[in-house]
């Protein structure tokens, strides 16, 4: 995945869960890698729980090449990697992949298809459903097996304001998980390769290109930690303060934003956390001079731990943080910053 | 230039989300309900295209319960010219919802079909995508600029980090992000043309569904937090606790 904790957290985080079904389901763990052959660039790559799990991922930056892939998915316990190289796949080409996991899923015995609930597998996961007769469910942050063996997930609906339990009448499952939710877990897989055939697929669209947006940091929706500004900022001016605390933070931080704050044209669209924006659930999450409208919490109230800093004591933001100082931001920032970036060099 | 415009009726955004007790579904008393908001730059989307070409018809098309006629109205205000009405009680499966409407599409002629990029009731994200590949036209998703040349079509996806630029032939599905336009707000002309405009209904029946929503609950009330402190002086505090407490940092 591009611009996360490490290489390929998405793909690691799909391959967890479908570990851990094979192993309840009492079968393998596969996953599908597409990508351009070994050199840097993009990546686009499935993952696939196996005999009777399969999973498939997101896009990475900078291409192993199918035997380094295979070699680390397979210390994370995978069985098994389907690879599928060719110069087009350094971009989603999403023919390509709904029908190489769709021929996959469709002749093996797979117990469950998962994907990322990244932008690849959210558009993905579906085209794959429709090819096995399966609706989706999407984002999920609880999956078991259930004693008759049929598999159960729970999910949010209306913007987390809800959650569903869901239980597929019959595998397989397919499914696209919340990022941060299931954790990697190295351990020894089979690690075998496959080859994927790439013939006979029809493209109806082709990706031709990717356009980078704004400077190089780690993505709202993909970002172990999230430091998002609201209106309190008083100004776009002010954003190397919230840029200061995401570097204290290192590699795996973002920046995020309040609607207030796009709508004022302060910061991109790309950035909004909320409702109408992105749907965040970090490790770590920080609002920062944010009121925390019901739309906003939309967006970040299944953060692990929240943080907020607010001049107004009742300001509703402090209702769902874990850990609230009452404060000026123009005061609390600069000593948070450095305090963090102290505790993060003594280690 | 056709267009047909799929629109699902949802609560606002604002409403405060009741779950009926036994059974999984959402309290609706006093919940006030809209057009899903995706599906409004959709509709603009497909107006627009119809206005450039100088040519065409655009259909809006619902499935859900009688109440979504008032979407549909909604839509014929705004500027769509007839509305399609699949009365059914709709379904926790995205699936059978997309067959069902891909059954009434495959029936019409049309050049582009819109969609929001999401429900914002049951946020799946999937119905744009059921419907291209049970229908077979080219799809793209959470797009938020698109151009048509003839029958070539370019469209901007909003991904992580930045946008990918996908080429398709017409028909085509598109669904809308936020950005693809700025939605109009229906006219009293508008208003009033609607009231001539053709609404039809009919009832249908959906497919048995491949899953289903077997409980619904509101979720745990998070711990109330804890003010740590006031201004700088509580920022060590904050970090202990973030780094002991929370295991965090
Ligand atoms: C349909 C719909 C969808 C929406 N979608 C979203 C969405 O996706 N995301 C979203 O965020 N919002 C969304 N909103 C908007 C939402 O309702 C709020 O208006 C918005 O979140 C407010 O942004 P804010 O917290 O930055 O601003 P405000 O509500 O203005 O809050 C600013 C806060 O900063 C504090 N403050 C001011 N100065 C300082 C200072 N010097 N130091 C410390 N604190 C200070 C204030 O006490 C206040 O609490 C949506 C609204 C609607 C109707
Ligand atoms: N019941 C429905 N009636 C009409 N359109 C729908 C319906 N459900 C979903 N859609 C369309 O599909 C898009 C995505 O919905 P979903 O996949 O449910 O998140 C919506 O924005 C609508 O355009």
């Amino acid at each position: 995945m591009r611009g996360g904790p490490g290489p390929g957290a998405a793909e690691l985080q799909t391959l967890a869960l479908v570990r851990q079904l094979a192993d309840e389901l009492g079968g393998e763990a596969h996953m599908v890698a597409l990508g351009p052959p070994p050199t840097a660039g993009s990546v686009a790559d499935g993952a696939e729980a196996g005999d009777p799990s399969l999973g498939s991922s997101g896009a990475d930056s900078g291409h192993p090449g199918a035997e380094a892939k295979a070699k680390l998915l397979g210390g994370y316990g995978a069985d098994r990697v389907f690879v599928g190289e060719s110069e087009e796949l350094a971009l989603y080409q999403p023919d390509v992949a709904a029908e190489v996991v769709g021929r996959l899923a469709a002749a093996g015995e797979y117990g469950a298809v998962v994907f990322p609930a990244t932008a690849l597998g959210k558009d993905l996961a579906p085209r794959v459903g429709a090819r096995l007769g399966r609706g989706v469910a999407s984002d999920v942050v609880g999956c078991w097996v259930e004693e008759d063996g049929t598999i159960a997930a729970r999910r949010p609906v209306y913007a987390g304001k809800a959650i569903a339990t869901l239980r597929f009448r019959e595998g397989p499952a397919v499914m696209t998980i919340r990022a941060n939710v299931f954790a990697p877990e190295a351990r020894e897989g089979k690690g075998a390769i496959s080859a994927v055939d790439l013939g006979g697929i029809e493209r109806r669209v082709r990706t031709v290109s990717f356009e980078r947006r704004g400077r190089g940091s780690a993505d709202v929706s993909e970002a172990s930690i999230v430091v998002s500004g609201g209106r309190g900022m008083q100004g776009p001016e002010h954003w190397g303060l919230l840029e200061e605390l995401v570097d204290a933070l290192g590699e795996g931080a973002a920046l995020g934003a309040s609607r207030a704050v796009v709508d004022a044209g302060w910061r991109p669209h790309g950035e909004q956390v909320g409702q109408t924006g992105k749907v965040v659930s970090p490790n770590l999450y920080f609002a920062i001079g944010i009121s925390g409208a019901i739309q906003h919490l939309a967006g970040m109230r299944t953060s692990k731990v929240i943080v907020a800093v607010n001049r107004d004591a009742d300001a509703p933001i402090f209702g769902v943080a874990d850990y609230g100082v009452v404060g000026d931001v123009f005061e609390v920032l600069p000593a948070l910053a450095e305090a963090i970036r102290g505790v993060r060099q003594d280690g | 230039m056709n267009t047909i415009v799929c629109i699902k009726r949802v609560p606002d955004s604002a409403t405060r989300v009741r779950v009926q007790t036994g059974v999984p579904a959402l309290d609706t008393d006093g919940v006030k309900f809209v057009m899903n908001p995706y599906d409004e730059f959709a509709l603009e989307e497909a107006i627009r295209c119809k206005e450039e070409a100088g040519e065409g018809k655009v259909t809006a098309i619902s499935l859900g319960p009688p109440e979504s006629a008032e979407s549909l109205r909604q839509a014929l205000a705004m500027g769509a010219d007839e509305g399609v009405l699949l009365e059914c009680e709709g379904s926790g499966d995205a699936l059978p919802v997309a067959r069902a409407l891909a059954d009434e599409i495959s029936g019409r002629s049309f050049d582009l079909i819109l969609f929001g990029k999401q429900a914002i009731d049951g946020d799946n994200m999937q119905v744009p995508q059921l419907v291209a590949e049970l229908l077979g036209v080219p799809c793209a998703t959470v797009v938020v600029k698109l151009l048509i040349e003839g029958t070539r079509a370019t469209a901007h996806r909003e991904v992580e980090g930045g946008h990918e630029v996908a080429e398709f032939e017409l028909p085509a599905v598109v669904s809308a992000q936020k950005g693809l336009n700025e939605p109009r707000y229906p006219s009293l002309k508008g208003i009033m043309a609607a009231r001539r405009k053709p609404v039809e209904a009919k009832k249908i029946e959906l497919s048995a569904p491949t899953l289903e929503i077997v409980a619904l609950q509101e979720p745990p009330a998070s711990p109330p937090g804890r003010i740590v402190g006031e201004g700088p002086g509580a920022v060590p505090d904050l970090v202990r606790a973030l780094r002991e407490e929370a295991g965090a940092l």
